[in-house]
């Protein structure tokens, strides 16, 4: 009578391995099914581009013929080489270094200003943020009008305080500083946003206790605002970095698809698109989006490095 | 103390009134520029000396903007229709399911969100001439039908759903798919929200694909087709306002009424993400 319990104990035992394997057999195939689609569309669209990317690379082609000459790495030292691609490289990192620092201090100044009010703060929320939902490109014509050498606005709102008219976008050093106001103006609203949630998340019993510690006002906001605030700001910090590096839509309108004048305001985006759709040297092009790739994974890793170590 | 408050206040508000200006006014001036008749853009005025929508006839009806803002909204809705299909079906299978291979496809997804789009467009561009896409909206649509961000948001908010509600739904006899459906996803509709107009705004707004996938003007999206307009019509610069302020005012106008779910839907993603 045991013996059969004990078997029959085991039989239901192995029935519920049994079921249980079943059912995460099941899931399992529930999982490939679900994904099996998109990462197939990600093979195709996404990793063999890029590859085929990597490959063109060492490839000297102009898109037509049906003949591609590989030469190694001949495109990267033209792409560190060139003074035209070596004016471009210089410029992508004066926007990256003038705008991004610019735009998370002023989001960062206005996101603790709205952290201040009650009265006002979502209607304000809303005036900033009007400029992330408008196409850049329909922006970046407003901007273009509005610094005219002649007629535009700014040179007449400059006259009326007695200052000169300015070249502004006819100048080969004055034209980048407009490209970037208008990066700037667009990214403020979405980064003052971003900052302003992690800055509520802040509990407020920590500002409480620095009180009665005795804490000054500029050590509140640099031992516990900047403190607490710091993975979001490293999220900013990136993520307008990364942006900015890819800077095209901007430029293309406001100067022109050449980055003019004198390829002042040409961007690495701007130069990939001229030598690969106006001058159709397709391995260039490719050996310098391979450069950018390189240059915004460091930038990613970095990010994640520094943000593992925050949590830990 | 209470008289050094209320300056601190009065100029705080200050400065929000002067930062405000600066963040509207381009908008103003390109509305103010879009009434004004051609000899009378250059004057400072705000207001025009006299008032006219000829512009606007002539943006709406002499020229493709109505077609071209349809062609961006069809591109911009079924990119982003599509993403809301796979983008949390993705999410929810790494998340909640244990499979061979798991760690090693999340991995190869998870890492092309570095690569720029700028390294794909070449090899993506002799795609489409290599398949005869050319001037097809499934040239503006494929690159964008799911995307690795999308997948990792997804995940990271299906971990907020506990295992035991799922279990719950499979003892009572719903699918697999049932469970995901019916149980998972109606929990992580904030997510789902921020992610359609993140994808929305970005299709709508791209420009550099479009400039090199497109030569037909009737497959022009908005944004080419602003570009192309401005180009045609150049120092017309009324013109060129109105088909600014044609290109914008809808949108602004979807997002006022939107307002607080996108922009909470923007905080959301950023706190999480």
């Amino acid at each position: 009578m045991a013996q059969a319990n004990v078997a029959l104990a085991r039989g239901a035992k192995v029935q519920k391995k049994k079921n249980r394997n079943s059912i995460e057999r099941k899931k399992e195939r529930t999982a490939y099914l679900f994904i099996a689609l998109p990462v197939l569309y990600f093979v195709a669209f996404r990793i063999l581009p890029t590859f085929f990317s990597f490959f063109l690379s060492f490839m000297e082609w102009d898109l037509l013929s049906p003949q591609r000459e590989f030469i190694g790495f001949e495109n990267y030292v033209t792409a560190v080489s060139d003074p035209t691609l070596q004016k471009v490289f210089g410029n992508t990192f004066a926007y990256v270094f003038v705008c991004v620092p610019l735009m998370v201090v002023i989001s960062l100044i206005l996101a603790l200003m709205l952290n201040q009010i009650v009265k006002g703060r979502s209607f304000f929320r809303l005036i900033v943020f009007i400029p992330y939902v408008t196409s850049a490109v329909a922006i970046s014509y407003v901007w273009k009008w509005m610094f005219m050498k002649n007629g535009g606005v700014i040179n007449g709102i400059l006259k009326f305080f007695g200052i000169a008219p300015q070249p502004f976008l006819n100048s080969a050093d004055q034209s980048i500083y407009v490209v970037m106001s208008n990066i700037i103006w667009s990214s403020i609203g979405f980064n003052t946003i971003i900052l302003l949630a992690g800055l509520m998340q802040i509990p407020r019993t920590y500002y409480e206790a620095a009180e009665i510690d005795g804490a000054s006002a500029w050590e509140k906001f640099r031992y516990i605002t900047i403190r607490q605030l710091n993975p979001t700001l490293v999220y900013v910090t990136v993520m307008g970095t990364i942006r900015t590096l890819q800077v095209f839509t901007q430029v293309y309108n406001i100067a022109g698809a050449e980055g003019g004048p004198l390829k002042s305001t040409a961007s690495i985006v701007t130069e990939i698109y001229h030598t690969a759709f106006r001058q159709y040297k397709m391995g260039l092009a490719s050996a310098i989006t391979v450069i950018l790739f390189i240059v915004i994974m460091i930038i990613t890793l970095i990010q994640m490095k520094v943000l593992n170590k925050e949590t830990d | 103390m209470r008289f050094k408050k209320n300056v601190r206040m009065t100029l705080l508000y200050l400065a929000f009134i002067v930062i405000g200006v600066a963040m509207v006014f381009p908008f103003i001036w390109m509305i103010a520029t879009s009434f004004k008749t051609g000899t009378d853009i250059y004057s400072l005025s705000l207001l025009p000396k006299k008032f006219t929508l000829e512009n606007y006839r002539e943006v709406l009806s002499g020229s493709d903007f109505p077609r071209w803002f349809l062609n961006s909204f069809l591109v911009a809705g079924i990119t982003t229709l599509s993403v809301l299909v796979f983008d949390p079906l993705l999410g929810y299978a790494f998340c909640k399911y244990r499979f061979r291979g798991k760690e090693a496809i999340f991995t190869m997804l998870l890492s092309t969100m570095m690569i720029p789009t700028e390294m794909m467009i070449i090899p993506w561009y002799m795609m489409v001439n290599q398949l005869g896409w050319n001037n097809t909206y499934w040239s503006m649509l494929f690159p964008g039908l799911s995307s690795a961000f999308g997948i990792f948001l997804m995940r990271q908010f299906f971990t907020g759903v506990p295992n035991e509600l799922l279990d719950a739904g499979r003892i009572d006899g719903l699918s697999e798919f049932g469970v995901y459906t019916r149980i998972a996803l109606p929990l992580v509709t904030p997510a789902l929200s921020a992610l359609g107009i993140f994808t929305f705004l970005g299709n709508w707004n791209s420009f550099l694909w479009p400039v090199i996938a497109l030569d037909s003007k009737e497959k022009y999206t908005i944004t080419l087709g602003l570009a192309q307009f401005s180009a045609e019509n150049a120092s017309q610069w009324e013109l060129i306002m109105t088909g600014a302020s044609v290109a914008t005012i809808p949108i602004i106008i979807i997002f006022l009424i939107f307002q607080k779910k996108i922009i909470e839907g923007v905080q959301l993603t950023g706190v999480k993400g």
